[in-house]
């Protein structure tokens, strides 16, 4: 491989391109299914309810303190497939790629998904590389597309909530985006918040493990929480009652979304679920993501209620108000 | 945090809402108008409402930059991006507010208008100092609060000889909207609306302390607590209020002495005096024209004076129809009595700028009080 920076060869498909697979993404990201260079992926079929996923990732800035835009994109799909039940597998992978993104950056990056992968335990066994003209991108863009099995008898899904059922959060919320904004050029600020990025399958694999029937997983990615309870709410034509002082929160978020009058409901996660069960099950499964050490923090949060579509949270300060889903983009205050 | 937090506590809430409650008179009713944005939206963000006796309510005031900027200076800024090919840099809140047939600076910028969003001046004029080629014109909004910043960047832009930088001055001043609001017909015996007391600014205040608001106090016999923006701030000043009200008081006191004192931010108040002079009359949505309400740029630095660079056309400015934002800042309305609130304007779709705006009383009732009043 020559040079130091994508140019606009390494999307050609000739010799460039060959050369940026195998001494690049092969050597980060190498399995046998992968290593054979086939145009796909033969895979025996893992069982006969498959879950499949895809998801881009554009974020700036691709490096963020506890993570970057590699172990996102691996991170993201596991867990797209493990709120559906299913134990992730397999993942592809496609890049475009700026010209002139430099060639460290992208090592950086796919080493940084191999390792995001091997952690998760799903091989990326096909993937896809192409360059465009400067200007034309924001240096690399991954979308990434997962398979997964759902166990018999596991069917968690958006719509399972019913009145009565338990809410649960499995830790503390606003880590990912508070990280990420704090590096934006425009915005930048001293906090030492990481990024919580983390594949979840783990603590869901022990969560189904002590409470098989749980009705609803969701990672309250962008949009935060208030989104992922609004779109439950929704879909299952419930309403949830929060309790805010019982909503896991980090001194550092909450001192950093003060500053910027942004709300940590609002605000995205990246290694955080929210689980709802039967209500008699729910000491189980919080005792069984306490065990785990992504559900170190997490705790019952609030119960499912019959008004539907309604969100609505007692405060800390003992008044009430709805918590709504974030409108648009969340922006500082200016007065 | 642990300042913050302390000012958040639930317990003491409790025991503020016991002595509100045993304060209040059950024979009379307090109406209270809390003048700022920030005030509007810490009581329904902390449900505030819920810890007050049924006879005290709160009077939604115009206290929100971005709502009470008429429609003609959001056209004009659309026309300066759009018409004289400025990069104009902006507070992300003015983004989605309609101006004139729902045209708004997102969708100029969409349109490929040269719009940037920035968090402070010190931005706008970064973007000047790296764009020598263009005209950047910061888009300055706000109260007190917000114009000195305006004022240094001026004077920094005159020091580093940016001749491309200038600001299109919309800052407005609050005492004088305070005794407009008071001296209104609306609040007049037999008038549409009520008003006892305020609720008085906490940021403005730093900025010009607490001796201002006598005039209108003395003049209209309406008390004015100034409060912090926390909730227990606001209740302890509610509980200052009913006071006042209930011993037949009316004058200016102070809440939030750890940070406003009577005579304000000094040094603040001089670089202001420097930079702007006060404009015979401004409009503001829904209070019409106010009298000495506004600032303008003094002519000594009319070459950072967008109004004075460029020649802004004439223009047919007109509100959504059937919107009721004027009246709504006024006081005279709940946004629920708007019949566009929930029926097409939404924060999502904002016909009128008190949805768009955080700080407005539509987009506070929509996101935090829905539940209480069905739309």
């Amino acid at each position: 491989m020559t040079g130091d920076r994508i140019d606009m060869t390494h999307g050609g498909g000739g010799r460039a391109t060959a050369d940026l697979v195998a001494q690049l993404f092969r050597r980060h990201l190498g399995n046998p299914v992968l290593d054979a260079c086939e145009d796909g992926a033969v895979i025996t079929s893992p069982g006969d309810r498959l879950v499949l996923s895809t998801d881009g990732h554009v974020i700036s800035p691709l490096f963020f303190p506890g993570g970057d835009i590699g172990s996102l994109a691996v991170n993201g799909t596991v867990n797209d497939l493990a709120m559906m039940g299913a134990r992730p597998l397999y993942l592809t992978a496609g890049f475009i790629l700026e010209e002139g993104f430099p060639l460290a950056d992208l090592d950086r990056i796919v080493a940084s998904m191999g390792a995001a992968s091997r952690a998760a335990g799903v091989e990326i066994v096909a993937g896809d590389t192409k360059v465009v003209e400067q200007g034309k991108g924001d240096g690399v863009f991954i979308t990434t597309t997962g398979l997964g099995v759902v166990p018999a008898g596991i069917a968690p899904g958006v719509t399972g909530a019913r009145p009565g059922m338990a809410v649960l959060l499995s830790g503390t919320i606003g880590d990912h985006g508070v990280a990420v904004l704090s590096k934006r050029e425009n915005l930048d600020f001293e906090t030492d918040i990481l990024s919580d990025c983390a594949a979840l399958n783990g603590l869901v694999a022990a969560m189904l493990a002590a409470v098989p029937d749980i009705a609803v997983l969701r990672d309250p990615t962008r949009g935060g929480l208030s989104a992922a309870l609004n779109e439950i709410a929704q879909a299952s034509g419930v309403g949830i009652a929060l309790n805010e002082a019982a909503i896991p929160l980090l001194p550092g978020v909450a001192a950093a979304c003060e500053l910027l009058g942004l709300d940590p409901l609002n605000t995205a996660n990246e290694g955080k679920l929210v689980a709802i069960c039967p209500a008699d099950k729910a000491a189980a499964l919080l005792a069984a993501m306490q065990a785990h050490p992504l559900g170190r923090d997490a705790a019952i949060i609030g119960k499912v209620t019959d008004q539907a579509g309604m969100v609505q949270m007692t405060t800390a300060f003992g008044g009430a108000r709805m918590v709504d889903w974030l409108q648009g983009e969340q922006l500082p205050r200016i007065c | 945090m642990r300042y913050i937090t302390a000012f958040r506590d639930g317990t003491l809430a409790q025991g503020l809402a016991a002595r509100i409650a045993a304060e209040a008179d059950p024979a009379r009713a307090y109406h209270l108008m809390e003048f700022c944005g920030g005030h509007t939206h810490a009581i329904f963000r902390y449900g505030v409402q819920d810890l007050m006796p049924p006879n005290v309510r709160f009077v939604h005031g115009p206290g929100c930059p971005v709502c009470v900027l008429p429609v003609r200076r959001l056209d004009d800024a659309i026309e300066l991006a759009e018409r004289h090919g400025v990069i104009l840099a902006t507070y992300g809140d003015m983004m989605r507010v309609p101006g004139t047939a729902r045209h708004s600076l997102i969708r100029a910028k969409a349109a490929g208008a040269d719009i940037r969003m920035v968090y402070s001046t010190l931005d706008a004029l970064a973007i000047a100092r790296d764009n020598p080629g263009r005209d950047v014109v910061f888009f300055a909004i706000g109260f007190e609060t917000t114009t000195p910043p305006t004022a240094v960047a001026i004077l920094q832009a005159g020091a580093e000889g940016l001749r491309n930088f200038s600001v299109f001055c919309n800052h407005v001043l609050t005492p004088a909207a305070i005794d407009h609001i008071l001296s209104s017909p609306d609040f007049a015996p037999g008038g549409l609306g009520r008003i006892d007391g305020f609720l008085g600014p906490s940021h403005v205040s730093a900025v010009i302390g607490s001796a201002p608001y006598r005039a209108a106090v003395e003049r209209h016999g309406k008390p004015v607590v100034i409060a912090g923006f926390e909730p227990l701030d606001v209740m302890q000043s509610v509980l200052m209020l009913i006071r006042q009200i209930n011993e037949g008081r009316a004058e200016v006191e102070n809440e939030y002495t750890r940070v406003v004192t009577d005579h304000g931010n000094r040094k603040a108040q001089a670089l202001v005096n420097r930079v702007f002079n006060i404009r015979e009359s401004f409009e503001w949505r829904g209070l019409g024209t106010v009298p000495r309400s506004a600032l303008a740029i003094r002519p000594d630095h009319a070459a950072f004076d967008a109004e004075a660079r460029f020649a802004l056309s004439d223009k047919q400015s007109r509100e959504v129809k059937s919107c009721e934002c004027p009246a709504v800042l006024r006081g005279v309305k709940k946004p629920t009595e708007c019949k566009l609130f929930g029926n097409g304007c939404t924060p999502e779709t904002p016909m009128g700028a008190c949805m768009v705006s955080s700080e407005g009383a539509c987009a506070a009732y929509w996101s935090y009080g829905r539940m209480r009043e069905p739309a």
